[in-house]
C-alpha cells in the first residue's frame, strides 16, 4: 500500500471539510473494497476520511412504511434489524449474504452504493425499490445515480449520508453466487408495490453495471407470477462475458433468478 | 506516523505507525502478538481475524489507525488463568486441526458465531458462517464438529452428526 493520511471524521460537514482539503482523497466506510484495492495498489488517495463512526451516518429508523438506513450501517446491522425484517425482508435476507460475517460487520450500505461493483448486492435493491440516495448535498433516484461500471451521479468530494425507501408490497432478491468470490454471477432483485407497479433489477450480469429489464417488468405487472417470465426474452448482447460465464449463459440466469425472486417474494 | 491507542486483550496499548499499516501487522509487529495470522492477505481466508469491539473481523483489511480507540480481543486474549478457552479446548479435543495456520481465525470465527447464534447453532449454520475462513488441511469436518461441541458446551446446541 502507498503512503497514505488518516482522517477520522467526526460528522457529515467534518468529513466534507476534510475531504475538501484533502489532495485525492477518499472517504472511507468499512473499507472492505477499498483497503484491498489499495494493498494491491490499484488506488492510492493520498488521504483517508474515515466515516464508520459519524453516529448521524448510522442506523436505521422504520417510520410506517418508510425506511431510512444510515450510510455508515453495516450489512450485519442491516441484516439483523428486526424493525427493518418486519417491513422489508428482502433487503434484510439480502444483506446476510453479502461477503462473510467479518465482511458483514464492517462493510456499509453506503460504502457499497458509492462503489457501484457491477457484481454488488445493493445497487438492484436501491433501483428495484426506487430508493432515494441522500448526500451531504441532495437527494438522488437511484435510477439517476448509478451510471456505469464502478460509475455514480456523485461529484468529487460528494458524501452518501443515508438512503431512504417506502417498503414494497412484496419483494425478494436472489442471486447465483460466484463459487469462488460469493459475488453475484447474476442476482436480480423484484418489487411489487401496492399499485401493481412492478421494478426488475439486475446486478451482476449487465456489461454497464446494474440494470432495470422494461420487458419482465412489463409481464409481472400484467400477472405476478413466475410463469409470466416463460415468454420474456434477455438479450444477451448487453451482458458481461468472463471466465465464468458468458454473455447467453448470464441471460438465461437472469430469468432464472428472477422467476425464483417471484416465487420467493 | 501516528500514535494509536487502544485496548488490546483487557490492556492499554499504544504504538507509533504509519497511517497505512495494517491492524494485523500493528499487532503482530508493534505488539508481538504473532498468534494472529497472514494468511492470504487478499481477504479471503480468515486466518486474521480478531474481535474489534466484540464483533469478528479480518484485521488484514482494516487499518490500525481504524481500530485506534476500540477494543480488541486476539487468540492470545481467550484463554484466562492458565485455562483454554471452551471453542480452544473442543478445537483440541476434536482434532479440529492439522498444521494449525488458520487455527486463530478458525476459533476467533467460532467465538463470534456462538456468541451470535449460542444454542441455535446447528451444523448448517457453522458451514455457511464459514464462509469467510480457508482451511486447506482438515476438509472442515472436525472444525465443525469442534465448534458444535463448544456451542453445546457454552450454550447448549446440538451436537454434529457423526
Amino acid at each position: 500500500m502507498y503512503e497514505t493520511q488518516y482522517h477520522r471524521a467526526s460528522s457529515i460537514q467534518d468529513a466534507v471539510k476534510l475531504r475538501q482539503a484533502a489532495g485525492e482523497g477518499k472517504y472511507l466506510s468499512g473499507g472492505m473494497t477499498l483497503i484491498p484495492t489499495m494493498k494491491q495498489r490499484l488506488a492510492a488517495p493520498t488521504d483517508l476520511v474515515d466515516v464508520r463512526q459519524i453516529s448521524e451516518m448510522k442506523g436505521i429508523t422504520v417510520s410506517g412504511r418508510t425506511v431510512r438506513i444510515g450510510a455508515a450501517t453495516t450489512h450485519f446491522e442491516v441484516a439483523s434489524s428486526a424493525e427493518l425484517a418486519a417491513v422489508c425482508p428482502a433487503i434484510a435476507g439480502l444483506a446476510s449474504h453479502i461477503g462473510d460475517p467479518h465482511v458483514r460487520h464492517m462493510g456499509t450500505i453506503g460504502g457499497s452504493i458509492a462503489n457501484n461493483d457491477p457484481a454488488a448486492d445493493y445497487p438492484s435493491a436501491m433501483l428495484a425499490l426506487d430508493a432515494t440516495i441522500v448526500t451531504d448535498r441532495r437527494e438522488i433516484a437511484a435510477g439517476d445515480f448509478f451510471t456505469g461500471l464502478f460509475e455514480t451521479a456523485l461529484e468529487d468530494g460528494e458524501l452518501v449520508t443515508a438512503v431512504t425507501f417506502e417498503a414494497p408490497a412484496k419483494a425478494a432478491y436472489q442471486k447465483f453466487a460466484n463459487p469462488a468470490s460469493r459475488y453475484a454471477m447474476t442476482g436480480v432483485f423484484v418489487a411489487r408495490r401496492d399499485n401493481g407497479d412492478v421494478r426488475v433489477a439486475v446486478t451482476g450480469a449487465g456489461s454497464n453495471g446494474v440494470f432495470r429489464h422494461k420487458g419482465m417488468e412489463a409481464a409481472l405487472s400484467a400477472q405476478w407470477s413466475p410463469d409470466a417470465l416463460a415468454g420474456v426474452t434477455v438479450d444477451p448482447s448487453d451482458l458481461l462475458s468472463d471466465i465464468h460465464a458468458d454473455a447467453s449463459y448470464r441471460a438465461n440466469l437472469v430469468k432464472v433468478m428472477a422467476k425464483r425472486a417471484v416465487a420467493a417474494a | 506516523m501516528a500514535k494509536i491507542t487502544m485496548t488490546v486483550n483487557g490492556r492499554q496499548v499504544s504504538g507509533q505507525c504509519d497511517d497505512r499499516t495494517l491492524l494485523v501487522h500493528f499487532i503482530r509487529e508493534n505488539l508481538g502478538l504473532t498468534g494472529t495470522h497472514v494468511g492470504c492477505d487478499t481477504s479471503q481466508c480468515g486466518a486474521c481475524v480478531v474481535h474489534m469491539d466484540g464483533k469478528s473481523v479480518k484485521s488484514c483489511s482494516t487499518l490500525a489507525a481504524q481500530a485506534a480507540g476500540s477494543d480488541i480481543t486476539t487468540i492470545e486474549g481467550l484463554a484466562a488463568n492458565g485455562e483454554l478457552h471452551p471453542v480452544q479446548a473442543a478445537f483440541k479435543a476434536n482434532h479440529g486441526l492439522q498444521c494449525g495456520f488458520c487455527t486463530p481465525g478458525m476459533v476467533m470465527t467460532a467465538v463470534d458465531m456462538i456468541r451470535r447464534h449460542g444454542g441455535q447453532l446447528d451444523e448448517a449454520t457453522v458451514r455457511a458462517e464459514l464462509e469467510g475462513n480457508i482451511c486447506r488441511c482438515t476438509g472442515y469436518h472436525n472444525i465443525v464438529k469442534s465448534i458444535l461441541a463448544a456451542a453445546a458446551e457454552m450454550g447448549g446446541a446440538r451436537v454434529a452428526a457423526e
